[in-house]
């Protein structure tokens, strides 16, 4: 429980600095670290699939404005790629390898069921008590808007922020609105 | 000639009512057989998508306006927390199935049955196919400013 705990204080003060801060670059990057610290809460609550989509998401995010900001900040790096800097990339990005490696050998074998690794998975409940408790025939149903609901609920507004966000962007008023402006 | 062939135009006049129907179909039952809300919508989105290419943007906004779209959008999204809301004042907690706890359980495999399930599965088929719709609208509007050139 005090993992969770750690977690959101590392959000929180990252979301503080990425308000607060007066450089665009460091600000996107503490936009990145509030969702990786989501993703490790999501793995720490056993929830590997979530997490795998949130790094996913933060890291396009994270490319995507940082290109977005790259332009716009005077964010200038000078001078040649330093030797000491390319030596610890090289050795991060080895350990990285190392660390897939053992991850990948303590995978269950493909085709055996989750069940003989982890006794105590959440999908058991789900299975076992998935009629019973919902009362729906359709399994999937029972879980996408019963068991796991918030889930749902994040999608759905996942959704309405992209429905915004196409109508603000490519509505016809404000174009012209603000063509007159310009002129 | 707005839209498409006179082919494709009487084909589709035929073919939108059963698709509609199939959307219908398929959110109504989505807590008995496969599919829900997601899948329900997307259907429900592709009749009206399908009625726009076939007769023209300005007869599908004529059957279907825009302000009644981004209002079905918000509306399903409301129902959508209101059923949460509604479990954390009855039920307790947060998204918790109060109707399948409390009074009314249906039978398992009734049409009327799961609680908040069928609900929720309108909720969301109301709000994926209406932003489906919205969005593919405003891309069709959407034309750049200058096609192919410079505009300085």
């Amino acid at each position: 429980m005090v993992i969770f705990y750690i977690l959101l204080m590392f959000i929180v003060i990252a979301a503080i600095i990425a308000v607060e801060t007066k450089d665009l670059l460091s600000s996107v990057i503490c936009v990145g670290a509030i969702g990786f610290g989501g993703s490790l809460m999501f793995l720490f609550l056993r929830a590997p699939d979530i997490a795998i989509t949130q790094i996913v998401v933060e890291v396009l995010g994270l490319i995507i404005l940082i290109r977005a900001t790259i332009s716009r900040d005077l964010t200038f790096i000078a001078g040649d790629r330093e030797f000491f800097g390319m030596v610890v990339s090289i050795v991060i990005i080895f350990v990285i390898f190392l660390a897939g490696m053992r991850v990948f050998e303590t995978l269950p074998e493909f085709g055996t069921s989750i069940f003989s690794i982890a006794p105590d998975a959440p999908s058991r409940t789900y299975i076992k008590d998935g009629l019973s408790g919902t009362g729906a025939a359709n399994l999937v149903s029972a879980i996408i808007l019963d068991f796991r609901a918030y889930d749902t609920l994040g999608e759905a507004s996942v959704l309405f922020t992209a429905v915004i966000g196409a109508t603000v962007i490519l509505r016809k008023k404000s174009r012209k609105l603000l063509e007159e402006t310009d002129e | 000639m707005k839209g498409m062939s006179l082919i494709v135009k009487t084909i589709g006049s035929w073919v939108k009512v059963l698709i509609f129907l199939f959307g219908v179909y398929i959110v109504l039952f989505g807590h008995l057989t496969p599919g829900g809300g997601f899948a329900g919508g997307v259907i429900l989105a592709s009749c009206y998508i399908l009625l726009m290419l076939a007769f023209g943007r300005e007869q599908a906004e004529k059957n279907l306006p825009l302000a009644l779209v981004s209002r079905l959008d918000c509306l399903g999204a409301i129902l959508f927390a209101f059923i949460a809301i509604a479990g954390l004042a009855v039920g307790g907690s947060f998204f918790v199935n109060f109707l399948h706890q409390g009074c009314c359980r249906g039978e398992p495999f009734a049409l009327i049955s799961a609680g908040t399930i069928p609900l929720s599965n309108i909720a969301i088929g109301l709000k994926v196919g209406a932003s489906l719709f919205m969005v593919v609208f405003i891309l069709s509007i959407f034309r750049p400013e200058s096609p192919g050139g410079t505009k300085e």
